[in-house]
């Protein structure tokens, strides 16, 4: 067990080789777009090496020593990701990532539980993940799309909530906004979308890896979320779901594995979490994500946020050093009321070339639309520069971040 | 990708030749780059000879798909557009010179694609991929 308090952003740096090297241009990597997806730890890499080398085997059916070994992992690590944010392990399901997660509740629950007319509640600021399934569904069901308007500073605008949620059946929205950084405020939202009849879905997939997450007590119905940019592989996901709403829900996928018995003319399906998983599970992404959680576990979720808070408030000043050259930061300029993302332009020089000279210095942002182009053309910006920041960044990546930018202010002589 | 970012570029970036549109132009094509969504557009007036007389491009964008763009439309003036039709990623890429990193390949190439499009009179392939 480690000693949070003696913990660095440059030791843990250590526990990832991709920052033992340089870049090919012989600068230090400067990854600054975790939320994009995030870097892997040895420990991560080498739960996904040694299920393949030491115990591959399918799961649940095989009755000999490495099947047992390869099932006990894969629900262990269930349980652990389960616990990580204070689910049981029955409503955890296994999914690709946290799109698919989305579109399982969107099609398992909203065929079955949307009519004419029904209200679908979704923010402005969601990510094209947490809309457009919506969108399919509103079309299949003839149901109403809602959004829930956000301000030219990045916050949601809740003055009118209880008039969208007339008639409303499902509230969907992000945790944190993968553009701006806004935390959303789900505390506000949840009870009154219970209040006025509505279940609520929040996309996670920028909430989980960065802040403590306890689906108890946030009463959310549905919580989606993605291993690889919470230091897992990519290819997992997890969707938790309250026990009544998903043993209520017919199956989204079928086939293998989620079945109980099975006649030529019908299927008794399995118990949950089992339900929602057909045909093979991705079992060692799966495994490793296991671990990629005990490694945040241990780090522990309010340290990592503590940590991502300070180098957001150092990044806030020194990027606003940088506003008298052109520099425009967006979004809520408070380290209380983000998360670790910031989008950002220089003067007149297009995301993308700021980007593409970043790059030269080892400095790794996403420039474009975020998958967000709602958003993006609602206030009015072509594309924007964003650097997000993760448990392995510190003050020397958001220099180097200060120091490209100064680079490409040079060369386009702003 | 910092050798792209000559002089030369940012000047056709920041002062973009044969920039704006053209009041009845024979042919012209629209698209969009679907990695960023930049878009362009360019509007050509066509002799009896099917020779190129005028050009215009608009959009806006990054400084590799605009300069490129702008430098294109210089290098098109006169040329018949049969030979236009047949322009391959050189013609860009001899321009601009070197330094274009696969990933902003698409954004050089998009004017390119665009004029070759109203040259056929349909959406031509991404040059790059031919």
């Amino acid at each position: 067990m480690l000693h949070l308090t003696e913990r660095s952003a440059l030791g843990i740096r250590n526990d990832f080789p991709i920052f033992s090297k340089p870049t090919a241009r012989g600068k230090r990597l400067a990854y600054l777009d975790s939320a994009a997806t995030s870097q892997k730890p040895l420990c991560v890499i080498e739960a996904l090496d040694a299920y393949y080398r030491e115990y591959n085997a399918n799961i649940h059916r095989g009755v000999y020593g490495i099947a047992e070994r390869a099932t006990e992992a894969f629900e262990s690590a269930r349980a652990r990701v389960a616990r990580f944010i204070n689910a049981e392990p029955a409503e955890l399901i296994w999914t690709r990532n946290a799109t698919e997660g989305i579109n399982l509740v969107a099609y398992a629950w909203g065929n079955a539980n949307l009519r004419r007319g029904d209200v679908i509640l979704l923010t402005e600021l969601e990510h094209h993940s947490n809309l457009v399934p919506w969108q399919l569904l509103a079309q299949r069901t003839q149901a109403e799309l809602r959004f829930i308007p956000v301000d030219e500073r990045g916050f949601l605008v809740l003055d009118a909530l209880d008039r969208l949620l007339d008639g409303c059946k499902i509230v969907a929205l992000a945790h944190v906004s993968n553009v701006l950084g806004t935390i959303v405020p789900l505390d506000a939202v949840i009870p009154r979308a219970h209040a006025a009849g509505a279940i609520v879905l929040i996309d996670g997939a920028q909430g989980a890896p960065h802040f403590p997450v306890d689906v108890k007590s946030l009463d959310a119905e549905f919580y989606a979320f993605t291993a690889h940019k919470m230091l897992g592989p990519t290819g997992v996901g997890a969707l938790y779901g309250k026990r009544e709403l998903l043993e209520s829900m017919p199956p989204f996928l079928s086939g293998g594995d989620m079945i109980r018995s099975v006649e030529y003319s019908h299927t008794t399906f399995n118990e949950l979490p089992w339900k929602f998983e057909a045909g093979t599970s991705n079992i060692a992404d799966a495994i490793a994500f296991g671990v990629a959680v005990d490694y945040l576990a241990d780090l522990g979720p309010g340290w990592i946020r503590q940590h991502e808070r300070r180098i957001m408030g150092y990044a806030l000043a020194r990027l606003g050093e940088l506003e008298a050259r052109g520099l425009h930061v967006y979004g809520p300029k408070d380290p209380d009321a983000t998360g670790s993302v910031l989008s950002f332009n220089l003067a007149d020089v297009h995301a993308h070339d700021v980007a593409s000279i970043l790059d030269t210095e080892g400095v790794c942002i996403r420039a474009g639309h975020h998958c967000a182009m709602p958003l993006m053309h609602k206030m009015g910006w072509q594309a924007t520069a964003r650097a997000s920041f993760y448990v392995y960044n510190s003050e020397d990546d958001v220099d180097a971040l200060i120091g490209a930018i100064e680079k490409a202010a040079r060369i386009f002589k702003v | 990708m910092d050798d792209f970012y000559r002089d030369y570029i940012l000047d056709h970036y920041r002062n973009p030749r044969n920039f704006g549109h053209l009041e009845a132009p024979t042919v012209s094509a629209e698209d969009l780059n679907p990695l960023c969504g930049d878009r362009i557009r360019v509007e050509l007036n066509v002799d009896d000879r099917g020779i190129v007389r005028d050009i215009r491009f608009s959009g806006k964008g990054c400084a590799i798909s605009q300069a490129s763009a702008s430098m294109l439309t210089e290098s098109v003036l006169g040329m018949p557009l049969e030979e236009v039709a047949k322009l391959s990623k050189d013609a860009v890429l001899d321009n601009v010179g070197i330094g274009i990193s696969p990933t902003r390949m698409k954004c050089a190439m998009l004017g390119l694609r665009v004029l070759k499009s109203a040259a056929i009179g349909t959406l031509a392939g991404w040059p790059d991929e031919e």
